[in-house]
């Protein structure tokens, strides 16, 4: 059978083994919890909360900025120690919540369920995503409730849920759909609802057969709507929104368009997760599955982490290292984000927390470009890497934009594929932030 | 923790493919052929070999020496380049001048124009046109096989006529063309590296397997070039050229699946891949047929790398998604 997949990309070898038959560990939050205020796209959320307060677990700390962001929550019982800038996984210093947990779990008495969700309006069940503060929890960390609200000329015919996980070392999601496949269903199903739908799709990896074999039986006892479990070909980036919407819907995400533009809307494994739990249970985002893994880690594995938790902590309670890490990366390898150090907190988009040593922390030394078109070939956007490389260096920004550099998904396989080790996709990130600045200044 | 943390943009990690892997799967492709002139042409065949490879590899040296800029012998470049030059020359050149063609291949071609990955022409077929150009008697005295052909003083050697002069007629002599066996297994008068058509072929699945090349250069060029020659390259007329026979005799082989697949001066779009492979069987053809050159292919390669930046240019992948709108298509 042809399994259905993108053109382009990469085969980075999956690393998944030391970590995917490790079933998710519960791990205990940190003695100091701490929340920026930033840990989705969009305006930084409101602090609602003074010093000196006493929170519960599940309650609202800090309201949304605006209408794309998300509102925060306290995953701990305990008294807000300060509001101050602390250091934020991505080397910034962001206003943030600290707060001294109690150890006592106190569970804020507003949490409850919905009850019978068909019974709700669309906008009701958004508004109830909304409150629990779900972003993509994939990485992306996209406001949910934003994602769910395309204009109303949109004509949604796909709700997809992302269970590629493509990314090398995270089984985090794999994992939930061995161990909570019901929940994962439930999930798409509240928003198969929202759109009114009957058919719902799950995408995953065909290196993940366990998953695909226990989401098929667990999709194919559902009644009144018919989900269908869809085997994509195992390839670096087929997690990628626009990439998993072309594999299974065959529509291309085109320029500066939207997935609802096509008609579909994708939601990680995660965050069907969460939606499900908001929905039926009133739980907003406390928890979320992590994957260790890297050289240097001492018991790889998946852990349920509080949000807020800080990252020594949860090395601390994992068994910590077996040699001190040079590197350390918040998600996959791929696309994930070097951490300046273990003192900040695991936030929504922490899907991963990989730890390298010396040898694997430094790239490698850049050759001069060959002209061999692997990037071109790996690029799942179709554009011309070595070319946006060659325009980034110099700053050549009306060439950078001839050549739809704001096309770039940044999945970095042309840095991956590149026999001479350029870093094109660097390049390309450092070129889009001057780029942005360029525009600022002009206006 | 005392030490700091790294922090750098991702990716984090990269594929295994390097330069140097790279450079070395073309040199263990280019073996069989390497053995292959050396049991058609004698031990002379390796001395030559081995000259210019060894004059390449410091030639490149020097020039990262005399500009202080850092080493690049490392990438095995220089190595393939000496590799091809060699084998595009023939058993009989005398080896001052092989010295002097991988002066011109490493020094004038490749590090004038910036070094590896700048040079907007194949190093060791640019070479090997100025050497023909400056010595065309030399660049033309051709052996027949298994030959005893001395290190010194070749210029007293018996010569025979390589098979694609014998078919096109030139060199005045009528001769007995050779089978396609011995074409195919490489036991024919030519260059080193270029007669066994057998020797090419395992090279080139070799480097398809570790997907070093892509098929799409060697199979346009050579479909152009048998098209080609069997509708006009036959002596009774149009459609009775023999096209097997113009395949495995001469440089096309070598060509094919060597040169025409370098990286820096061919076309990475894969629609200019096809573009560049029959352009350079066309003007193959063209020199073949009409020119007054029985080869062919060196020269269709070295015309086609000076519009290879062009052919990228108007080939380039079509904007993601751009093209279609399949959603308003269905509305």
């Amino acid at each position: 059978m042809m399994l259905k997949t993108f053109h382009g990309g990469v085969h980075p070898n999956d690393m998944k083994a030391p970590t995917a038959g490790k079933p998710i560990v519960e791990l205990d939050p940190s003695k100091e919890m701490v929340y920026p205020m930033t840990q989705h796209i969009g305006a930084p959320a409101t602090p609602i909360v003074n010093v000196g307060d006493y929170v519960f677990a599940g309650q609202k700390i800090a309201e949304a900025g605006g209408f794309v962001s998300a509102c925060i929550h306290s995953a701990v019982s305990g008294t807000v120690k300060a509001i101050e800038k602390r250091m934020h996984p991505n080397g910034l210093m962001v206003n943030s919540i600290v707060i001294e947990d109690d150890e006592q779990d106190k569970v804020c008495p507003d949490l409850k369920g919905c009850g019978d969700y068909t019974k709700l309006t669309p906008k009701e069940i958004i508004d109830v995503i909304k409150e629990a503060g779900i972003v993509g929890l994939g990485g992306a960390t996209f406001p949910t409730h934003v994602k769910l609200s395309p204009p109303p000329e949109a004509n949604i015919d796909y709700v997809i849920i992302n269970g590629a996980e493509c990314e090398p070392y995270l089984t985090s999601d794999y994992r939930s759909m061995l161990e909570i496949p019901e929940q994962i269903i439930g999930g798409l199903k509240i928003v198969m609802h929202i759109f009114g739908l009957k058919e719902g799709y799950i995408g995953i990896e065909d290196n993940k057969e366990l998953a695909i074999e226990t989401m098929i039986a667990v999709a194919s006892k559902v009644k009144d709507v018919s989900i269908h479990v869809v085997p994509l070909k195992t390839k670096y980036p087929q997690g990628g929104e626009k990439q998993l919407i072309n594999a299974i819907t065959g529509r291309k995400v085109g320029p500066g368009q939207l997935p609802w533009q096509v008609g579909a809307i994708v939601c990680n494994v995660d965050t069907s997760r969460a939606i499900y739990q908001a929905v039926t249970r009133g739980l907003p985002v406390m928890t979320r599955i992590v994957t260790t893994g890297g050289d240097c880690v001492k018991n790889p594995g998946n852990y349920k982490v509080r949000i807020g938790t800080t990252l020594s902590s949860v090395y601390e309670q994992t068994g910590g290292f077996v040699k001190e890490p040079a590197k350390v990366i918040m998600g996959g390898p791929m696309m994930g984000m070097a951490l300046p150090n273990l003192d900040v907190p695991a936030i929504k988009g922490t899907s991963g927390l990989l730890a390298f040593g010396e040898e694997a922390a430094h790239g490698f030394e850049e050759n001069a470009c060959l002209r061999c078109g692997k990037c071109v070939y790996a690029c799942p956007m179709r554009l011309l890497p070595n070319k946006l490389d060659e325009a980034a260096r110099i700053d050549d920004f009306k060439a950078l934009e001839k050549l739809n550099i704001v096309d770039c998904i940044e999945c970095g396989s042309c840095a991956y594929s590149c026999p001479s080790k350029r870093r094109q996709v660097q390049q390309i990130k450092v070129a889009k932030d001057k780029l942005r600045a360029a525009q600022q200044r002009s206006k | 923790m005392d030490n700091l943390l790294v922090v750098s943009h991702s990716p984090h990690i990269s594929g295994k493919n390097t330069v140097r892997r790279t450079m070395l799967d073309v040199i263990i492709a280019l073996i069989p052929a390497f053995i292959a002139g050396v049991l058609v042409f004698g031990y002379r065949a390796a001395v030559v070999t081995v000259t210019c490879v060894l004059s390449c590899v410091i030639f490149e040296w020097l020039w990262n020496k005399i500009m202080k800029k850092p080493t690049t012998v490392g990438d095995l470049s220089a190595i393939v380049t000496g590799m091809l030059l060699a084998f595009n020359v023939p058993v009989t050149l005398p080896l001052w001048m092989v010295v002097i063609g991988a002066f011109f291949a490493i020094v004038i071609v490749k590090q004038f124009f910036g070094g590896i990955g700048h040079n907007f022409m194949n190093p060791a077929l640019a070479a090997r046109a100025f050497l023909l150009a400056s010595w065309a008697l030399a660049m033309t005295t051709w052996v027949a096989p298994h030959t005893a052909v001395p290190l010194w003083n070749t210029a007293d050697v018996v010569t025979s006529a390589t098979p694609l002069a014998a078919y096109a007629g030139t060199e005045g002599t009528v001769q007995q063309l050779p089978s396609y066996l011995d074409l195919f297994l490489g036991n024919v008068g030519g260059c080193i590296g270029e007669t066994s058509a057998l020797a090419i072929l395992i090279g080139g699945i070799y480097l398809l397997a570790r997907k070093v090349i892509k098929l799409r250069v060697p199979l346009t060029y050579l479909a152009t070039v048998a098209l080609g020659t069997w509708i006009f390259a036959g002596h009774d007329g149009l459609f009775t050229g023999d096209a097997l026979y113009q395949i495995l005799a001469g440089g096309v082989m070598l060509g094919a699946f060597f040169m025409a697949t370098d990286y820096t001066t061919t076309p990475y779009t894969p629609v200019g891949q096809i573009i560049f492979g029959i352009g350079c069987g066309v003007i193959t053809v063209l020199i073949r047929v009409w020119g007054g050159y029985p080869e062919g292919c060196s020269y269709s390669i070295l015309l086609m790398n000076i519009v290879t930046p062009l052919i990228d240019r108007v080939t380039a992948p079509k904007r993601y998604g751009a093209s279609k709108r399949r959603k308003e298509a269905k509305a």
